[in-house]
């Protein structure tokens, strides 16, 4: 079975976000970049696949010039094949990666696309839908579960709606999905391994060229104003505990007590 | 475990009439043995561990039992490298054993073994395999990403590592903005830039460096974890990078010496940084501020008994137990208490080798905490009659110590302080 | 090309969802300033039941059909696509949850009307529309407009107050034959969660933890704290996950979304998702080691302190 993940990085949330002085971009200088946390999902689903049905996992993922860490990263856990599409200067956004994505996945054998659901930085949409809509393929986003049907030309997946209700799908293959979470938390890629790939694997590459367009014009960007933020409690675990409680008393919310 | 294969002895000797120079050792008495089998189990699993580097001393295990009485973990467990050895010769696979993860690294079974085995290197080894494997408790595999993401194993961001300097109420030189050569070039380390309480003990360091006219220097955002614990949890891969990171970093100033608060730092800039390319004089603070003792002015007395935690790293693994003490002593009013386990028979915090991350996984190994047993231990010596002062070395255990204050209801007849805190306390004039 | 705003119904087992009902306020208000109307897009089995939920709306375009009984990605996506590109309006409306995610983008790609997600506020400024969408786990607002002025956004729960869309009627009906169908995708059944917990949604006192919570073990302190209020705990998204707490204890946007009188967040950072579920509590008390972090946003109280310290000492002040 050929299952294709497409990842991306964006900036690590440990670190503060500041704007440019353009106002309408992220300061880039000081961003440390992760891989997308559901973007991991989708390769650890991938992964449990191949190893329940056989086949080969390729990890694609648009170069910026600094995906190669992250590509090996993804050897390194296992994957079978990974290539490196296009040349961007910048991360593009969502329509134009998915243009790439889906040129890339033209010329790729594939069965099963997987891709995060969402990524922190999606102002113009999730790529899952976007990629199956350039290559009018079935897809399902806040997928949580992936079964393969027995002639493998299915497969059953679960949507996760709100307060735990779930939604159970079969869907024709090829497809894409929008992985919300994985059955087991992504396997952990040794840095040793890592490293060692970094220097010794072969990471592929393809070219693809494709109109840049999101469809958005950015007015600006700001850090939101705390809309009416808390009071603030001062002092020790004590002196909180001793305020929150006459707070709750004088809300009649406690039950009597000293 | 595997089917053990039976024991047979294939000959049997035995004269019925036997008389040596008028003894008479007839039948039995002179029975004997022909290939007797001396291993019993099969020698895979140990053959194994003792393939991998680091991993010989294993086999050596004669099962005399001295380490049992001395393994911190045994106290609240079973555990010692003596059942771990007995687990590989019967063939057991430690990667999917819990008891891979509960070896803290103190040392203390090393330092009485008549044999050398020696977990502070097959620990790593094994674990490394299992690492590889992707057999990582959770906890421990997200404290990886911290460092490699960040450089210290809380996730914090790295440009925020120095900003504990802001408080510190002295100026806190930055050795890039310097430039120019320093004295000391100070290794804060990673809970001692962003733990709270290793805050603490952050800015009282930088005050009293400074009213002792010490030139030095910090990193500040350049500097990355030591990453010994990591390397002792299993992830060589990862102490390299963090050691390349600073290597790099450390090779681009001038200083004469380098002064580290973390014992594990410590054991890193000391003992394995050398191999990796950068070799220079390390000091642990203590060692730095004890030839100096007489020069610090002590205004207020700390009128309170003490007692002193060897950490595993500082005392028994590196061989100083005597410069902290030298420090509590200059404190006016402090009267020092030795704990029953002290110097190198002292007990392990529980964070060391990986520990400091694993406390949800070993928590159900054990019947408590090594924290909390050598917090009860320390209210014994000193918490008795009014509140005793647990005086630590290591930024690991203020709050490991705290939290085992709490968790075994001794508030109030205990407090945790660095060693510097209480120099620090005792440099203030008296409150008034 | 027409100047009304579209609005994606949401409906699950007869009823609209509120989140339908808060887009559908705020389109009335649009409508006005574009000089069009209110459309409500309403898929569905046999739509008549829900009409009357959709008063909001200036009419109902409606497209009825046994297969789309149950949403299926495919099948809405497919059904939609003509709809948009032959009526041109000026802005379509859709939730931001499973069911608008699954849509909008597909509808983009294949229409080439431009998306803006995770919105949070839509205006009409200057003729067009300017959206506010929160990125970056909520760290980030970001104001746009549409390349040629018209556009999809999807819109976060909770942007808009719900009652603006309660409005009482039957608007006109206009019945689309929908296209034929896409039919990859097949529903097959849904699974509900095992009931037979508490219901945090009728408890008036939460108490709610986080990743803060450190360990398992240490819930067992705010069960006390929750006995000694008489409420009940839940929890932020982690905690589920890991399997500490039922699913059904779960706050946010794929939890269940809860109005207490009393919503304690202990330990928990505030992400967006899960304040979707919780901000309209009546009073809310965050307490958290990180200053920074956005539940304090919302929260009436707070306290940078750690809930370990503090959850024994309030349980001990209200058990006296």
């Amino acid at each position: 079975m050929e299952l294709v993940v497409l990842l991306k990085q964006v900036p690590d949330l440990a670190e503060e976000l500041e704007i440019d002085p353009s106002g309408t971009d992220l300061a880039r200088d000081w961003l440390s970049l992760v891989t997308s946390e559901w973007d991991e999902y989708a390769l650890e689903e991938a992964l449990q696949v191949r190893d329940l049905v056989g086949g080969a996992v390729t990890c694609l993922a648009l170069d910026t010039g600094s995906v190669d860490e992250m590509l090996a990263t993804c050897l390194a856990r296992g994957a079978d094949r990974v290539i490196k599409v296009g040349s961007f200067d910048r991360p593009p956004d969502s329509h134009t990666a998915a243009r790439a994505f889906a040129a890339a996945l033209r010329g790729l054998p594939h069965d099963l696309v997987l891709t995060g659901v969402q990524a922190i930085d999606d102002l113009d949409g999730q790529v899952g839908p976007l990629v199956a809509a350039e290559l009018d393929l079935p897809h399902v986003s806040v997928v949580t579960h992936i079964s393969i049907g027995p002639d493998g030309r299915t497969a059953t997946v679960h949507q996760e709606y709100a307060g735990g209700l779930v939604a159970e799908f079969e869907l024709d293959l090829p497809a894409v999905l929008g992985v919300q979470t994985s059955r087991e938390a992504p396997r952990y890629a040794p840095v040793s391994r890592v490293r060692q790939l970094l220097k010794t694997a072969e990471i592929g590459r393809l070219e693809v060229s494709v109109p840049a367009d999101g469809g958005l014009v950015i007015e600006s960007m700001a850090v939101p104003e705390a809309s009416g933020h808390a009071e603030m409690i001062e002092g020790d675990a004590a002196a909180v505990a001793d305020r929150i409680a006459a707070i709750l008393r004088e809300r009649g919310l406690a039950r009597g007590g000293a | 475990m595997q089917e053990l294969p039976v024991v047979k002895v294939d000959r049997i000797i035995e004269s019925d009439h036997a008389v040596i120079d008028g003894i008479d050792i007839s039948g039995r008495w002179n029975r004997m043995f022909s290939e007797r089998a001396i291993t019993e189990y099969p020698t895979e699993a140990m053959d194994w561990v003792t393939g991998l580097a680091g991993g010989e001393s294993l086999r050596n295990c004669y099962q005399c039992g001295k380490c049992v009485p001395v393994c911190p973990v045994q106290h609240v467990g079973s555990y010692g490298p003596r059942k771990l050895n007995v687990k590989v010769l019967r063939g057991n696979n430690l990667l999917d054993d819990p008891d891979l993860w509960l070896c803290t690294t103190c040392g203390n079974c090393y330092r009485v073994c008549p044999k050398e085995v020696n977990p502070l290197e097959f620990m790593p080894a094994i674990r490394e395999q299992a690492v590889l494997e992707g057999k990582v408790p959770a906890e421990l595999q997200k404290v990886f990403e911290n460092l490699q993401r960040q450089g210290n194993p809380l996730g914090e961001p790295a440009r925020r590592r120095a900003d504990w300097t802001a408080d510190a109420g002295v100026p806190v030189p930055l050795i890039s903005e310097l430039g120019r050569p320093v004295d000391v070039l100070w290794y804060v380390s990673d809970y001692t830039s962003y733990h709270p309480r290793g805050k603490d003990a952050a800015r009282a360091m930088a005050r009293v460096l400074t009213a002792l006219g010490v030139d030095f220097a910090i990193l500040g955002a350049e500097e990355r974890s030591d990453g010994d614990s990591a390397r002792l949890a299993g992830e060589a891969g990862l102490f390299e990078l963090l050691a390349e990171q600073n290597i790099r970093t450390l090779r681009k100033y001038r200083f004469n010496r380098l002064v580290v608060m973390d014992p594990h730092a410590y054991n890193a800039f000391r003992n394995h940084y050398p191999r990796l390319g950068w070799e220079g004089e390390v000091l642990h603070y203590t060692q730095f501020l004890a030839p100096l003792v007489d020069r610090i002015e002590f205004r207020s007395p700390v009128e309170l008994e003490v007692t002193y935690h060897d950490p595993c790293y500082l005392g028994r693994n590196n061989g100083e137990y005597d410069a902290p003490r030298r420090l509590l002593e200059a404190i006016p009013g402090i009267r020092l208490v030795e704990m029953p386990h002290s110097r190198s028979n002292g007990y392990c915090c529980g964070g060391g080798g990986g520990g400091m991350w694993l406390d949800g996984f070993v928590a159900d190994h054990v019947s408590e905490r090594l924290s909390e047993r050598r917090v009860r231990e320390a209210v014994a010596t000193v918490g008795m009659d009014g509140t005793g002062i647990l005086s630590v070395a290591c930024p690991y255990e203020p709050s490991r110590f705290e939290d085992a204050v709490k968790s075994t209801g001794n508030d109030g007849r205990l407090i945790v302080r660095d060693i510097i805190e209480l120099i620090d306390q005792a440099m203030q004039p008296p409150a008034t | 090309m027409s100047a009304d705003v579209f609005v994606l119904v949401e409906h699950r087992d007869g009823a609209v969802t509120e989140g339908t009902l808060e887009l559908l306020g705020r389109a009335r208000e649009l409508a006005a300033a574009t000089g069009g109307e209110a459309v409500a897009l309403l898929l569905g089995g046999a739509v008549e039941p829900l009409v009357g939920q959709l008063g909001a709306a200036g009419r109902i375009l409606a497209l009825e059909d046994p297969a789309l009984a149950e949403f299926t990605p495919s099948a809405w996506q497919a059904a939609l696509v003509p709809l948009v590109r032959d009526r041109a309006p000026a802005l379509v409306l859709a939730p931001n949850t499973g069911v608008g995610m699954d849509v909008a983008a597909g509808l983009s790609g294949a229409t080439g009307l431009p998306l803006a997600a995770y919105a949070t506020d839509v205006v009409i400024d200057g003729g067009s529309p300017l959206v506010t969408c929160r990125l970056y786990a909520g760290k980030i607002d970001v104001r746009v407009r549409f390349r040629d002025g018209r556009g999809i956004a999807t819109v976060v729960a909770g942007a808009f107050p719900a009652e603006a869309g309660r409005v009482a009627g039957s608007p006109a009906v206009e019945r689309v034959a929908p296209p034929a169908l896409d039919t990859r995708v097949r529903f097959r059944a849904f699974h509900r969660p095992e009931a037979g917990d508490v219901d945090i949604t009728r408890e008036s006192i939460l108490v709610s933890i986080g990743r803060g919570i450190g360990e398992q073990e240490n819930i067992e302190l705010v069960e006390e704290l929750a006995a000694a209020l008489g409420g009940a705990v839940s929890s932020s998204r982690p905690i589920a996950d890991a399997g500490w707490l039922p699913r059904t204890r779960q706050v946010g946007k794929s939890g269940l979304r809860v109005k207490p009188k009393l919503y304690l967040a202990l330990g928990i950072s505030g992400a967006p998702e899960h304040l979707e579920g919780m901000r309209d509590a009546e009073l809310i008390i965050a307490v958290n080691t990180d200053p920074r972090a956005p539940i304090f946003g919302v929260a009436d109280y707070g306290a940078v302190a750690d809930i370990l310290d503090v959850v024994p000492a309030l349980t001990k002040r209200l058990t006296g």
